[in-house]
């Protein structure tokens, strides 16, 4: 049974267990506009919770995708340098950044479930 | 004044519109006290005559290399500028454009762009160029830091080979970073060890081709161990007229190779602005500093031209930027990419030729005096020379003769008394057999 | 597409023109050179007789494709272009003229100091203006462009950090309306960037500010005019703060063409600033360079200025080239190959001198007039983004666009279409949807009221709504209708080459 939550910074991490995947939000992508260019970390890259893990470009705006939760990342989306429109057709599915290994659980216990993310995604679109 | 539109009536009618009554009023934000303080003891405004009068009266204090024949090279050489070339760049739609940010309507300095680039990358034998840098001395310490970032590593080494100002720029550019320039001691007889040096902790390798004291030497090997340890070799060329008929920094496995365009953009013009070359591997385009035009489609399907990867530029990424460049030298680098048009690749390869050997002639020409020792075996349109008494001297007796007779070393080097004897020469397509001669015999008489 | 379709693709003067490369007689050249005499060369064994790929083109077939692309080009020759912290202002021709004289275009930066004492002379009296203008008693001529010399200024500061026991102190703090450059440049220093608000008011807030200041803040870096287009009011009372927290402040003189003539920047306290030639003294911006960035410096940081500098001995002037030596004994280094951007030097004392302090008072005083004409006119339909006068340039925000659909973006290029120029847009990022105008002293009240017109024009088809649609679809008069970034970033091409020709073509025929 899987568990899907969100930072602020508009990363979603799905948890299945000690692994989770990572990408960024359906909103997040429709702020960015057209994705152009996607770095993805490299497995066995340490995260740290709040680190800089991944780079999502558009035409003129660049962002860092923040790691959700400290780990060690065990996979890159590799397809996503290639094709970083996957982003903007399917954030929370195809378009994931990167899975990784959850190195403390009760890191996740601070981030937001998708009633708490609707809301204070509303609030900002306000 | 004559670069005024507005007639006192235009200003008057303007202040009741705005609702003030005098110009002063708009200027209330300034602290009283400061504007009190603004009177200037400068001169007021001058007609064109009196304008020309006294920046000609500047001008004919320097003697110019148009009355003088000229060996002057060390990075700056003076080639034959084609009238064409200068009535193109004058024209107002290049010359008072600004940067294309809005490419609807800056087509045509997106597309000379994307041809500058395409020239560079060809003529240095790399994958891609970008829109410029200021000269090739900025784009040296460009590509220092960009190796550092590519391999993540903070240390570069400069080779003696290396125009001196090309290292101290590089070498400043690194001193408050978290990066270290190591510079060899010049090195002119290209004796020195590179290879021996590569250490795991390296980014890059910095050489120069043809070198400053003006030896062809091949890099290849060097690349080679480069790749091997994990580092960049960055080649610099400050004379691009060389690519015309010698191997390129592409094909001895340069990863980065920068210069300056000056000599084939613009007259030596006291050695600035000129244009820095830049141009590297397809991989590394996001780690590139500066402006790049993209080739794309406007919407109704017709091709076109953009600045792109815009992201990697300080007006995006700030402080992350890989660079704080902004304006670089847009228009010199239309004069080069004019220039090489012009010439095209047979026009290309006889200029080369053509300085090599008025060079040769100038070195056969300097064999017969004595006491002069011509450096290196292999050069191209320059080279270091060994004379039995100090050069900067005999520069200045050469110049009382009327001839502008090459750039002693002890100018870059003034702390190395073993290069107060070496003076570096160059021949261009400009230099006559006339001048040569002259210059031959000037010499024989101020070293007898 | 409406218009009407030619054969050949042209229509009219807007004439489609292919590049270089597909244009190539091979063997053919626009440059006939002296036959070079037989010798024995002297390349060793680095010869090289592999094609480079170049094209070859006669004469006129070069010059009519310069010529066709320039026809692409806007400029300020040919239009206005009101684009905020831009400065597009004409550029005389007599600059050029002048640049080009022989004593000056064809001399040498390593001849000897003895036969150059007119070129040392210009910079030094160039550097004269500029001290005099500014009240400041140094100024650091090499550096290329604003960029360059911001980190000419900052690298000064840090020396003199370093030299005063200072080295610990690692932020500049940089207002958030600041342009990219400040804090690229900070980054380049090895300094850490803080930003700091804005007030509702659009200064910095000087509170704030205050509160930030302490042992660990290096510099403070704050144009002013702002990028808002206002002066910082506070700016004496920042620099006084800045000075007791131990810390300089740095200027950043995009904007001193609001200034010139009217005030001295060492009398608010500034510590260095660059000047853009290329903005404030006319040179042309050449569709994106050469600039030069002279900084000008106070008495706390004269002494760490780079090489080379001019130094005056007697009658005669020599060059300083070499740091940690003679006169420059304290310079943090060399930025700059050479003597510096000799060439723009020449432009900018020529018109310098062709204005005379008279001049530039008065195109100061003009420029703000133009700005301040803009903003009570457009106010009719735009919304200003603050309140009280503008300096140079004006901002308006995008709520005057609410709810009709129609975007910043759609409005200047529904502009190009009315043959102007668009402002600067979203820029600064303080301001939402920002368009930021700045006239200069260059515009007759006529161009302006022509400018008006259509501006006013726009905004009101925009607030008819149902108007996005026809927005979207501008321009539609320009060489190029809006063309594809995101194609452009996904799948860079950033060079011709031959075998994507033939691709191309293969493809094209298997369709």
């Amino acid at each position: 049974m899987s568990q899907l939550r969100f930072t602020k910074d508009h990363e979603w991490i799905r948890i299945e267990g000690t692994t989770a995947t990572v990408g960024i939000t359906a909103y997040a992508q429709g702020q960015l506009g057209d994705i152009v260019f996607v770095e993805v970390p490299a497995q066995g890259k340490q995260l740290t919770a709040g680190g800089d893990a991944a780079v999502v470009e558009s035409v003129k705006a660049a962002s860092e995708v923040y790691a959700p939760a400290s780990g060690v990342v065990t996979e890159g989306n590799a397809a996503l340098p290639d094709a970083p429109e996957t982003v903007n057709k399917d954030p929370q599915g195809a378009g994931w950044f990167f899975k990784m290994t959850l190195a403390n659980p009760a890191e996740l216990d601070g981030l937001m479930d998708q009633a708490a993310y609707d809301k204070y995604v509303t609030e900002l679109g306000g | 004044m004559r670069y005024l539109p507005l007639s006192d009536e235009n200003r008057r009618d303007m202040l009741a519109a705005i609702g003030v009554g005098s110009v002063d009023e708009l200027f209330a934000d300034i602290p009283a006290a400061a504007k009190a303080k603004a009177n200037f003891s400068l001169p007021n405004t001058q007609s064109e005559i009196e304008v020309e009068r006294i920046l000609s009266a500047m001008a004919a204090k320097n003697l110019n290399a148009a009355s003088a024949p000229s060996f002057l090279g060390a990075g700056n050489y003076r080639h034959h500028t084609p009238a064409s070339l200068d009535y193109i760049i004058q024209r107002g739609e290049f010359l008072t454009a600004y940067t294309p940010y809005q490419p609807e309507i800056a087509q045509g300095t997106l597309q000379a762009i994307y041809e500058f680039q395409t020239q560079v990358a060809l003529i240095t034998g790399m994958e891609v160029a970008n829109a410029s840098m200021y000269d090739g001395a900025t784009a040296c310490a460009e590509a220092a830091a960009m190796a550092c970032r590519v391999t993540k590593r903070a240390k570069v080494l400069i080779s003696g080979g290396v125009h001196p100002h090309y290292r101290d720029v590089t070498a400043t550019a690194m001193r408050f970073l978290d990066m270290q320039a190591e510079c060899l001691a010049p090195d002119p007889m290209a004796v020195e060890d590179l290879i021996g040096r590569i250490g795991p902790d390296l980014a890059c390798v910095i050489v120069q081709t043809p070198g400053f004291f003006g030896h062809l030497q091949d890099f290849s090997a060097l690349a080679a161990a480069c790749h091997t340890a994990g580092a960049l070799l960055v080649v610099c060329v400050t004379e691009p007229v060389s690519l015309g008929l010698l191997k390129s920094p592409g094909d001895m496995g340069a990863d980065i190779v920068v210069g300056e365009g000056q000599s084939i953009a613009t007259p030596t013009s006291f050695g600035g602005p000129g244009v820095g070359l830049f141009a590297t591997r397809e991989k590394f385009i996001r780690q590139m500093p500066g402006r790049l035009a993209g080739e794309t489609t406007d919407e109704d399907g017709r091709r076109g031209w953009v600045l792109t990867l815009s992201t990697r530029e300080q007006h995006i990424r700030r402080e992350k930027a890989t660079s704080n460049i902004c304006t670089n030298s847009g228009l010199i680098a239309l004069a080069f990419s004019v220039h090489m048009t012009l010439l095209g690749e047979a026009g290309f390869r006889r200029l080369a030729e053509l300085n090599h050997v008025h060079a040769v002639l100038l070195a056969d020409r300097l064999e017969q005096v004595k006491g002069v020792k011509i450096l290196p075996a292999a050069f191209f349109n320059e080279f270091a020379v060994q004379l039995p008494i100090p050069a900067a001297g005999v520069v200045e007796a050469l110049a009382k003769r009327g001839i502008l007779g090459g750039v002693p070393a002890s100018r870059f080097y003034p702390t190395y008394p073993e290069l107060a004897n070496t003076l570096l020469l160059a021949a261009t397509e400009m230099n006559s057999a006339a001048d040569i001669d002259a210059l031959g015999a000037a010499l024989q008489e101020v070293l007898s | 597409m409406s218009t009407t379709t030619t054969t050949s693709g042209h229509r009219g003067l807007q004439i489609e023109q292919a590049l270089i490369f597909e244009l190539d007689t091979p063997g053919s050249t626009a440059v006939d050179l002296p036959a070079a005499p037989k010798v024995r060369t002297r390349l060793g064994s680095l010869r090289s007789d592999k094609s480079i790929g170049l094209p070859g083109l006669s004469e006129p077939e070069v010059v009519r494709h310069y010529t066709r692309l320039s026809q692409k080009n806007y400029s300020i020759d040919t239009g206005f272009y009101p684009l905020g912290s831009c400065t597009m202002k004409h550029n005389p021709r007599l600059n050029e003229k002048m640049a080009r004289l022989p004593g000056f275009a064809d001399i040498h930066p390593f001849q000897p100091v003895s036969t150059a004492q007119g070129a040392f002379e210009l910079i030094d009296t160039l550097a004269h203006w500029l001290k005099t203008l500014t009240g400041m008693p140094a100024v650091a001529m090499s550096p290329a462009a604003g960029a360059h010399g911001e980190l000419c200024g900052l690298m000064c500061i840090r020396a003199a950090h370093e030299a005063n026991g200072q080295g610990a102190r690692k932020i500049v703090l940089v207002p958030e309306s600041a342009h990219g450059t400040n804090p690229a440049t900070a980054a380049l220093c090895g300094y850490q960037v803080e930003s700091i608000p804005a007030s509702a008011l659009g200064h910095v807030d000087l509170s704030v500010l205050k509160a930030r200041l302490g042992a660990d803040i290096a510099a403070v870096m704050i144009t002013n005019p702002n990028t808002c287009g206002l002066f910082e009011t506070e700016c004496i009372e920042i620099a006084e703060a800045v000075h007791v927290a131990g810390a300089y402040f740095y200027m950043d003189g995009a904007n001193f063409n609001a200034l010139v003539g009217r005030v001295r920047i060492a009398d608010l306290g500034v510590d260095a600033m660059h000047i853009n030639l290329h903005k404030t003294f006319s040179t042309p911006h050449g569709g994106g360079g050469p600039g030069a960035g002279p900084t000008v410096l106070s008495a706390a940081l004269a002494a760490f200025a780079p090489v080379p500098f001019v130094v005056k001995a007697g009658e005669n002037y020599a060059v300083a080239e070499h740091a940690g030596h003679g006169a420059a004994q304290k310079a943090f280094g060399r930025m700059k190959g050479f003597q510096g951007q000799f060439g723009v030097f020449v432009r900018a004392l020529s018109y310098i001198l062709a204005m005379g302090v008279d001049g530039l008072k008065q195109a100061s005083g003009d420029a703000v007039i133009n700005a301040n004409y803009l903003r009570a006119k457009l106010a009719a339909e735009l919304t200003p983004a603050f309140e009280g006068r503008s300096m140079h340039e004006v901002v308006f925000d995008d709520r005057f666009l609410k709810n009709t659909g129609v975007s910043t973006l759609d409005i200047a290029k529904a502009l190009i279409d009315e043959g102007f120029h668009p402002m600067t847009m979203y820029f600064p990022l303080v301001v939402h949807g920002a368009l930021l105008m700045e006239p200069t002293e260059t515009e007759s009240k006529a161009t302006l009221d022509q400018f008006i017109a259509s501006v006013l024009a726009l905004a009101r088809r925009a607030k008819q709504g149902d108007q996005a649609e026809w927005f979207r679809a501008a321009p539609r008069l320009a060489p190029r209708r809006r063309l594809d970034e995101t194609k452009a970033a996904r799948k860079p091409v950033l060079r011709w080459r031959k075998a994507d020709t033939t691709a191309e073509v293969a493809k094209q025929a298997a369709e």
